[in-house]
């Protein structure tokens, strides 16, 4: 069993996220995370999806979204050709006391401090999932409130190699 | 040329080379309804009595004809009522284009009368959904929903149609009949490595299924068994296709087939499967099945690899085409050591007794393939009696045996003999049930009787739920739950209600006198036969278990 990610080249259309989620569900695939934007072409929308599975059932998912009629392309992206980006908000419980030492976290981290309130902060991080979950470690230390993260967005290094024909 | 969305319908229907549809109005198909008035001399609309039993005639319209069913129904509950059709025809492969009316989008996504969500309902069961948003667009994806149902493999399409869009009217212009075109195999190097395979083989066994027919590779896989004398099974969706009673046929593999086939799978070296799927009735134990043979799986699904069974080599793509590139590759040969050994199993397997004295199914099998002819469509419902049909059906014909396999609908019949009759109306359509099955779905007999379809019913009736009652039987100390409803319904009565013919009979020279007379009537007969209920489908092997555990009494 391993861990990969899957990159879905989709038509930008109502209800291709739902055909996805549906088949993954249905032929009891896990998720653990999935990220859905249009691109810079109107008609193609990118799912990134990480998953957990042996080869098999990766082998299986890819040709099971192959057969969607709104998936265009299915692709693994390879850690060591890729970029995995994550973002991270998560809002600490922190007083007058503590301020100081989280503040030297988020400095180490690279980590933002986007919002503060007499009893919480709140940060943002964006990095590859390995040093999210890092940070979260951390900060496991403080009281997390809240907090939330996207899932892995990722893309290949260099010039594309998989090229997406533009449909009508 | 502007007309409005129901006229463009059924230009397009027309024009995609549709000539009946099956189906039910209702309030949001009203504007249809009024176009197929207006192009009646064109399209032939069949009401049935239930939508369930439209799109099981546009099923078996689509299985005789090989090509795309279509069926009609209205929103909401006339939508639900296909689910099951669709579902059948999803799990099978069949190529079908359902229509559903949906509420004007004014009314969308306020739970409107008759409102539902088809396209989502419908989206796992369907090779694609479509809902029409505009106008503008309904030509162009009636046209898709027809290059996608006949597409790599097959299966049904769904587009549902808000009232407001039957109404609006826009321009049209005809286009021409979708033609599907599948990517050519080109891996030379794989098609002689199989060749190769084949030709060395010692003990070689092929298993072939639904693919074939649906590719229409009866011919090429026949010459292939022949010409390289290689001993072949079939899953039920290959059923009446081929070699019935020739020296290399093997008869049924899986759950019900012969002790000899899955014997020869379970001992091969070399397992050819051909457009089949390794579905859980045939590999009972996956770690256990053919364990001894490298496997080349062919079939026109690239996500069938390795998705129950891993196999050696696949190949993707039309089954009929490859095929024909490889039979010139293979030596004309014989392996008469495992003929031998095939022949020397086959003495020993299970084989049914002969009683006339009492109605036995292999006994009726024989009767209905002899007297109704190679020419005949055999159309089952589910459960014993299918499978009754299945191992003993003798006659060979193309497209001619229709039968729930992947869903396994109890129901299925009537409506898929009604489509098949529509379509094949010269031939011979015997519709083989058991009492329970029949009990779903015998309302579409008034459709079978107001089309004047003389479609022949045979009712196997045990009176009980015969297929769970076995397994009650063989695996839960005979707690008969739910299996012997007692009911008293009297058959030859209700056929006549419907104002069909009904007959009874209780022995096999009263069956043979009744069925010949019935294959002359001008309306549809329905023949009750009385069978023991504690007559069971044997050989038997328990799901998860291999030959080894079959039951053979």
């Amino acid at each position: 069993m391993s861990n990969k990610v899957l990159c879905l080249i989709v038509d930008n259309s109502s209800g291709v996220l739902a055909r996805i989620t549906s088949l993954f569900s249905r032929r009891g695939f896990n998720i653990e995370s999935l990220t859905v934007a249009s691109t810079d072409d109107d008609f193609i929308s990118r799912i990134t999806v990480s998953v957990h599975g042996n080869d098999q059932i990766i082998e299986q998912m890819i040709n099971q979204s192959l057969k969607l009629e709104q998936v265009q392309k299915v692709f693994i992206l390879e850690p060591e050709l890729s970029l995995f980006r994550e973002l991270l908000l998560v809002k600490l419980s922190a007083s007058e006391k503590t301020r100081g030492s989280i503040r030297e976290i988020a400095d180490i981290y690279g980590a933002s401090i986007v919002d503060l309130s007499p009893e919480s902060m709140m940060l943002e991080l964006t990095g590859k999932p390995s040093k999210i979950n890092g940070f979260i470690a951390i900060l496991s230390e403080y009281e997390i409130l809240e907090m939330c993260r996207t899932g892995i967005n990722a893309l290949e290094r260099g010039v594309p190699r998989h090229t997406v024909h533009k449909v009508k | 040329m502007k007309m409005n969305g129901s006229d463009i319908l059924a230009e397009v229907l027309i024009e995609q080379g549709v000539t009946t549809v099956f189906g039910y109005p209702g309030g949001s198909v009203l504007n249809i309804y009024d176009a197929l008035y207006k192009y009646s001399d064109k399209i032939t609309h069949v009401m049935t009595a239930h939508e369930q039993g439209a799109s099981h005639a546009a099923d078996g319209w689509a299985r005789v004809t090989g090509e795309t069913g279509v069926c009609i129904a209205t929103s909401g509950p006339g939508a639900t009522n296909l689910v099951t059709g669709i579902a059948t025809a999803y799990m099978d492969s069949i190529p079908m284009v359902c229509i559903t009316g949906n509420v004007p989008q004014s009314l969308i996504g306020r739970d409107s009368f008759q409102e539902v969500f088809i396209t989502g309902i419908a989206m796992p069961i369907t090779k694609h959904t479509f809902f029409v948003e505009k106008v503008e667009t309904l030509a162009d994806i009636i046209r898709d929903a027809f290059r996608i149902a006949n597409t790599g493999r097959k299966g049904p399409v769904l587009i549902d149609i808000p009232k407001d869009i039957t109404a609006a009217i826009c321009d049209f212009e005809k286009g021409n009949k979708i033609v599907t075109e599948h990517d050519k195999f080109r891996d030379t190097a794989m098609i002689d490595t199989i060749a190769d395979k084949i030709n060395n083989a010692q003990r070689p066994v092929m298993m072939y299924g639904g693919g074939v027919v649906s590719s229409e590779a009866e011919d090429v896989v026949r010459e292939i068994i022949l010409k390289s004398d290689i001993p072949a099974c079939r899953t039920m969706m290959a059923t009446g296709v081929l070699g019935f009673g020739e020296e290399q046929d093997l008869g049924l593999v899986g759950m019900h087939g012969g002790i000899t086939a899955n014997r020869a799978v379970a001992q091969c070296d070399l397992l050819i499967v051909v457009g089949a799927r390794f579905s859980d009735r045939v590999a009972l134990k996956p770690t256990h099945f053919a364990s001894k043979a490298e496997i080349i799986h062919i079939d026109i699904d690239a996500a069938e690899a390795n998705k129950n069974i891993p196999c050696h080599y696949f190949l993707v793509g039309d089954v009929n085409e490859i095929l024909k590139l490889v039979l010139p590759k293979l030596q004309t040969k014989t392996n008469s050591d495992w003929a031998t050994q095939i022949a020397e199993w086959k003495k020993i397997d299970y084989i049914p007794v002969d009683n006339d004295s009492i109605l036995k199914p292999h006994q009726m099998m024989d009767v209905i393939c002899r007297v109704a002819g190679d020419d005949q469509i055999i159309v089952t419902d589910v459960g014993q009696h299918q499978m009754w049909a299945t191992q003993f059906c003798k006659r060979i014909a193309k497209k001619s045996f229709l039968t729930s396999g992947g869903l396994g609908t109890m129901g299925y019949g009537y409506g898929a003999a009604i489509g098949a009759k529509m379509a094949m109306p010269d031939r011979n359509v015997v519709h083989i049930t058991g009492d329970g099955s029949f009990h779903m779905n015998l309302n579409e007999c008034c459709t079978a009787v107001s089309y004047e379809l003389p479609i022949v019913t045979v009712i196997m009736n045990n009176t009980v739920l015969g297929m769970v009652r076995q397994w009650q039987n063989s695996f839960y100390g005979d707690r008969f739950a739910a299996t012997d409803p007692g009911r008293k319904t009297d058959f030859v009565k209700l056929a006549e209600g419907f104002g069909a013919v009904g007959y009874r009979c209780e022995n096999i020279a009263q069956f043979e006198e009744v069925f010949t007379k019935a294959l002359t009537s001008k309306v549809p007969v329905w023949i009750d036969c009385a069978i023991d209920k504690n007559e069971k489908v044997l050989p038997m092997i328990p799901g998860g278990q291999t030959v080894d555990n079959a039951i053979k009494e």
